[in-house]
Formats: structure tokens, sequence, C-alpha cells
């Protein structure tokens, strides 16, 4: 192709291109007063979830710089088990990343074994002098309020294990609530006078209780048994509140000193204990075949097994006794498999109010992680929080209850 | 011919500077000097702040947008900025030279806009050799550029300043040359009396009146790219080629030095462009053969009105201001030349065009 335009053709169409450019839309974001949404994987601050910090050292030892500094101490945690062996654990005493080396590879939030390390997206932390840049655990700590939800999931792609096992749990929680509600409606034909009683012992049932304390004692086990810091922290939470609401029942029968007594007392959880570890053949041949991964079979087979033996170890200890309320009982083993089988730990989670919530929270997709909630900034700014952290946190705390809201809008619909 | 120069010269004669008008003499002068710096130190600004802003634009950014409002005040913010700055002044220098070479080069900038009228009768001075003043004065600067070159005892800047000569020589000549076929036109070297010969100018033959850059469309780019050449506009920006020099014969200059230079370049992009206004452009006329509202003599150009002055000005800047779009758009658009294509664009292109524009035009000039 020989070119045919007549000279300096080309000088007016460079002229033509900028020219054209000029009428175009700056692509400027006015920083300051807009701000762009980051990817959820920015390098923006690291973050320290410290209680899942085991002291293993591998980020401070592979920092190429050499900015993480660590100080902790051994704690004797008592023996879980009535003549058990006491075990030693690290706790940390510091923890402390220096910004003014740090080069932002990410290497440490990589190598980190127990998710202690994670990227936040906050970037706005640059001081006057360097050795503000020193953040210490609790400004880490502070951080990990801004670590974004992970990125949803792609279409068709199967949920991660754990989800996959809650829902499956919640599904039978409530084929077994439905079942309660039968019972009920049954009974309440049945018996006219116990028919003023019941409604409000099943009241009494569902005491409410403040989700946020953990159960040291499942806690320290759970932790004894190497579990990562932050599921033992949730566990324990749930069986915190297991726990609590078991005690309020019971007080609440003691007081109102009826029948329902015998019933709560019948089924200890030491009856019903089965060593975990083995697995429903059947269960897992049924998963297999059905597509699911060798690893969520596995799991899934073992907690069947669970199920099964604990059914079968119940039906021989209490023979043809079938008056005892099968509620009391399935509460009673779920309890008694939070606190003792932490094998079973995936499918146990969801027995939980709270950690059931929040894993529903974590479902929710909502549109604009931008906004604050005004409230919560205020309050935290009250507090004498730095503005950022207020900002972050408000961040948080409207992603938050958009989520809720949606939860809601779907629980009504 | 000799009638045309003649007539030319003797309406030339009767037109004053407005600040002439004051009684005295040291007012007009403290007057006229005033009008001097303060054209001098707010149009570049407005030049420089123009480039911001379209360069940007052009880049899809904003441009400046803090510093004042819509960012205008940016520059006054960069120079306050300068003025802080350490005047460093490197060991090996020759130090006394180093530290006049800016001022040599800001000066004869500052003293072309004696000349140049924004308006009628808003200039400091009517010279008779106006044109001859303004082309010696603006290739003054190139001194200073050379003596900072030298005096920095720096190979970088030694060479952007040796550079900035071979540019200066090689496109002073066509601009000069186009310079000289306007005045040949006009029959008069005074700035003022450009203006007005283009009032009452008739194109060749016919009876319809034109400024010069209709008959002189070549002549007015070889103006314009010689103008550029000359204050080292990109993409004629050799002596400071970032890529190859540093910032040539700048690199070793900081602070209110450096700030200078600056100055100096944007000043000459004004009064560049204003030379341009006079000579092609119909200076402070709307439209060729319009007459400014207010204005008796002088085709509609002199004896005005003080609502007369105030547009002749205004559309005086407004042109400046366009041809300074233009040199921003280029800047833009092309990448830097080469050196030795930047010598023979001059030597073997603008020159021989220049030469054949001159013969062209005087040819003409006799015959009709």
């Amino acid at each position: 192709m020989a070119a045919t335009s007549p000279p300096g053709t080309g000088l007016l169409k460079g002229l033509g291109v900028t020219v054209k450019h000029l009428f175009r839309r700056p692509s400027t974001l006015m920083y300051p007063y807009e701000r762009d949404d980051l990817a959820p994987r920015t390098r923006g601050v690291i973050a320290l979830m410290d209680e899942n910090c085991t002291v293993c050292m591998l980020c401070a030892r592979e920092c190429p710089d050499w900015c993480i500094y660590i100080e902790s101490h051994k704690e004797t945690v008592p023996p879980a088990k009535e003549g058990g062996r006491a075990r030693t654990r690290n706790v940390l005493d510091r923890f402390a990343i220096d910004f003014s080396l740090c080069m932002y590879c990410g290497i440490c939030v990589e190598v980190c074994p127990f998710d202690a390390l994670w990227w936040s997206p906050e970037f706005e932390y640059s001081e006057y002098n360097m050795e503000s840049l020193l953040h210490e655990m609790e400004k880490l700590r502070e951080w990990a309020d801004t670590v974004p939800a992970p990125p949803p999931l792609d279409d068709g792609a199967q949920p991660p294990a754990e989800v996959a096992d809650a829902i499956e749990k919640a599904e039978k929680e409530r084929e077994l609530a439905e079942a309660k509600a039968a019972e009920e409606a049954q009974a309440k034909e049945q018996g006219a006078d116990a028919g003023g009683a019941a409604p409000a012992a099943a009241k009494a049932d569902e005491p409410k209780v403040e989700a946020g304390q953990i159960d040291q004692e499942t806690y320290d086990q759970l932790i004894a048994e190497g579990k990562s810091e932050r599921m033992a922290r949730s566990k324990a939470k749930a069986a915190y509140v297991k726990k609590e609401k078991a005690r309020l029942k019971a007080e609440a029968e003691t007081v109102g000193d009826d029948g329902g007594a015998e019933q709560a007392a019948a089924p200890k959880p030491a009856e019903v204990h089965v060593e975990a570890g083995q697995i429903d053949q059947e269960t897992y041949d049924q998963l297999i075949a059905e597509g699911k991964t060798e690893r969520m079979a596995r799991a899934k087979a073992k907690a069947a097994y669970v199920k099964k033996e604990k059914a079968r170890l119940r039906a021989e200890a209490e023979g043809a006794d079938a008056t005892a309320s099968e509620e009391a009982a399935a509460t009673d083993e779920s309890a008694a498999a939070a606190d003792q089988e932490p094998s079973d730990d995936r499918a146990q989670t969801s027995d939980d109010a709270p950690a059931q919530e929040t894993r529903k929270l974590g479902d929710v997709q909502v549109e604009g992680a931008g906004e604050i909630d005004q409230e919560v900034f205020d309050q935290l700014i009250a507090e004498g929080k730095s503005e950022r952290i207020a900002r972050s946190k408000a961040k948080a705390a409207w992603v938050k209850k958009r989520k809720q809201e949606q939860l809601d809008q779907e629980g009504d619909a | 011919m000799m009638a045309s120069l003649t007539h030319a010269t003797t309406t030339v004669a009767q037109t004053v500077s407005l600040f002439d008008g004051v009684d005295g003499f040291v007012l007009p002068v403290i007057l006229k000097l005033a009008f001097v710096l303060a054209v001098f130190f707010v149009l570049p600004l407005v030049g420089g702040y123009l480039e911001h802003k379209v360069m940007g634009r052009m880049q899809h950014r904003r441009g400046p947008v803090e510093a004042g409002p819509f960012g205008s005040l940016q520059l006054v913010a960069d120079g306050i900025k300068f003025i802080q700055k350490e005047d460093l002044i490197p060991s090996a220098a020759d130090r006394w030279v180093f530290a006049v070479a800016p001022g040599i080069a800001l000066v004869p900038a500052m003293l072309v806009f004696l000349v140049i009228p924004f308006g009628p009768g808003v200039f400091a001075l009517d010279f008779e050799l106006g044109l001859f003043y303004a082309l010696a004065a603006t290739s003054v600067s190139v001194l200073g550029v050379l003596m900072g070159g030298w005096a920095s005892a720096n190979k970088f800047s030694l060479i952007g300043g040796l550079r900035a000569g071979a540019q200066l020589i090689a496109y002073e000549l066509p601009l000069i040359i186009a310079a000289i076929t306007v005045a040949v036109q006009a029959g008069t070297l005074s700035l003022v009396g450009i203006v007005e010969s283009q009032a009452t100018f008739q194109l060749f033959g016919t009876g319809i009146n034109v400024w010069f850059v209709f008959p002189q469309i070549v002549g007015f780019a070889i103006f314009f790219v010689a103008a550029m050449a000359e204050l080292s506009r990109p993409p004629f920006d050799m002596p400071i080629g970032d890529s190859e020099l540093v910032f040539g014969y700048m690199t070793e200059y900081t602070g209110i030095k450096y700030a200078m230079y600056m100055l100096t370049e944007y000043a000459g992009m004004i009064s560049m462009s204003a030379l341009m206004v006079v000579l092609y452009l119909g200076g402070w006329q709307l439209l060729p053969g319009v007459p400014l509202p207010g204005c008796e003599a002088g085709g509609g150009l002199f004896d005005c009105s003080p609502l007369g002055i105030a547009l002749g000005v205004a559309i005086t800047i407004a042109k400046i201001m366009a041809l300074v779009f233009v040199m921003v758009w280029a800047r833009v658009a092309y990448p830097r030349l080469r050196e030795d294509q930047l010598q023979r664009i001059s030597w073997l292109v603008l020159v021989p065009l220049s030469l054949a524009n001159l013969a062209v035009v005087t040819i003409l000039k006799v015959v009709f």
C-alpha cells in the first residue's frame, strides 16, 4: 500500500486526535472529595486478627524488609479432660508492623497459615513523623474491621464445604422444628388441661441470650486440639449461647416446678457421646455418586456417622421410651457435639443462631461499599476515635446494616 | 510603492500612546513602565494557565483545580514556591555568569512588550522601527540561555545551551524574512502602523479589505513555526530535551532563577503571539473591514471611546490566547523532533520558502 495521502495529512490528523480528546470528560477522580471503590484485594494496609495468631513467626521470618515485630510468651493450658495432659500455647504480647519499612509485597499475608493477616484497602494513614508508621497490635486489630468480605463466587461454582454443610444443617433444623410444631399441635389437641401451660413453657424454651461472650472451656479445649483461634472463638461463642440458654431454661423450669424438669434432665450429653472420626460409608458413597468432592463427602459422611451412632446409642439407652421430647434430645445432642466433637465442627457451626446469622450476612451481597453509617461514625468520633478509623468502621457498619435489611426482607418474603 | 510608503508613515506619526495624554514627563513614564510590567507579569501567567488546562484536558486530566477558582492561581502559587526554594549554585559553576544569565534572558523578554500595541493607544511606545526593535530584543534572550548553559559547568547544560544557540541562528532567519515581508506589504516598520495598514489593505486587484494573513498565509505559517522553534517550545524543545539532556541549560538552576527562565519562555509565547496578531491578524480589529464601535479615525481603529479601547484590548488578548492555544495544541500533538531534523526543516524548507514568499509579495506589491 503506497501512501497516497497528501503531505501534511498526518500532522493534521495528529491535531485532530488531540482536539477530539480536548472535549472528552477527564477521567480524573477528584480524590479527597470523591473516593473510588477499591478492589477487595487492594494492598492498602495489613490488618491483624490477633486471635488467629499462633506466634508461628512465619510472617516475621518471610518478611523481606524485616518490618514485623512479634513478642510472645508461653502459657500452660489445663487439660481439657479429666486425666488429660496440660498443654502449652503461645500468647501474643506484641505484634507490630513498621509501615515505613514495609514494601507491601504481601508475603506475610500469603504465608500466614491461620488467616491472622489480611489486606485491607484502607490507605490513608500517612503521618508527619516516621515513628507513627509503626502500627502496634491495637491499631492493626482496628484495621481488621476494614477488611472487606471476600468477593462472591462465580456463577455455578460449588459452595465452600462449610457453607454447604451449614445449609444442610439448617434445613435439618427446620425439619426438626416442623416436626416439633406438629407434635405440639398434637399435644394441644390431646391434653386440654396442659394446653394453658404448654405455650408458656415453649416461650421459656427460647430465652434470649446476649451473644458475644465466649465459653472459655470450649475455647481452651478447641485450642488445645489445634483448631485455629478464629474457629475456636466462634464455636466457643456458640457454645456459650447454648449453655446460657440451657441454664436459663433449667432455671425457668425449676422455678416453674412442672414435669418438664425431668424431660430436660433426662438425656445426659455423656450418654450419647460418640467417638468421631469414622465415616458412614453409605452416605459417603451416595455423596460421591452425586458428584460432591471427596473432601466434602468425607466430612458429611463423618457427620452422618456420628448422628447415626448417637441415634443408635440413644435408642439403646432409652429403650422404647419414646416420650422423651425429640427436640430436647436434638438440642442436647448438638450442644454436646459442639462441646465435645470438634471434628464434626463444620456441620455444628450452623447450630447456634449467631454463627448462622453471620454466615448468612456473608452470603448477602450489598452494592456500594463506599457509604458510611453516619450514626456509627458520629458515635465513634464522640468516643475519640480518629476520623479514619471511625469512617472505616462506619463503612463496615453500613454494609452490615444493608445486609441485615436485605436478609430481613428475604425473611419477610 | 514610494507613494504608499510615505502615506503610511505620515498616518503613523499621528498615533500617540494613551499614557502620553497625561501631563508632565515623569508620570507618563511611570504609567508606561507599570503598563509594561503588568502585561509582562499577568499575560504569561494567563497563557501558562491556559497551557496547563488545555494540556490537561487533551490528556484526559483536569489540570490545576485547587489553587484559586478553577486552579487559576496555580502559577502564582508556583511562583511563591520558587521564591522559597534554596538557590543552589554548583561549586564548579562560573558564579557570576551563572547568576546573571537568567536575568539576561528575562529582561529582553520584558522589553519586547514596550512596543507591542494591545489596543487603540494602548502601547508604551510607537517606534518607527518597532518591528526591528521587537525582533532584536527577542534575539537577545538566547544570550542568557547560552550563558546559563556555559556557566553551569555541566555537559547537559552546555549541550542544551549550544543547541539553543544553533536553533536561534537557524530559525531567526526565516522569522525575520517573514516579518520583513509584512513590513514590505505594510510599508512601515512601526507595529501600530502595520495594524493600521491592515485596516485599509485591499487584496491585490480586488476591493476586499483583508488582514495580511490572507495574502501571506505561507509567511504566517513560517513565522508561527519559527517562533515556536525560537522559543524552544515543543515539538522544537531540543535545548531542554528531557530524554537526552536532563533539562538542558536549566539543569542546574533552581528556585527563582529557574522561575525566571520559565517566565522568559511564557513571556516569549505571549510576545511572539502578540507580534503575530499585529503582523498578520489585524491587531485589535474584530473582523477585516469592521470598524470598532466608538472609534473614529484610521478605518475605525483610532481615536476611540473608553468602550472601544476596552474592546480593542480584549480582542487583541483573545487573539493572543488563541495563538497560545494553537502552540499548546501542537505541543500535545507532536513528538519532539531530532536535532538534525530541526536544522533541516529550517535551512532546507523554511529559509527558501520565506525567501520565495518575500519575492512574490514584493513583486505583487510593485505590480498592484
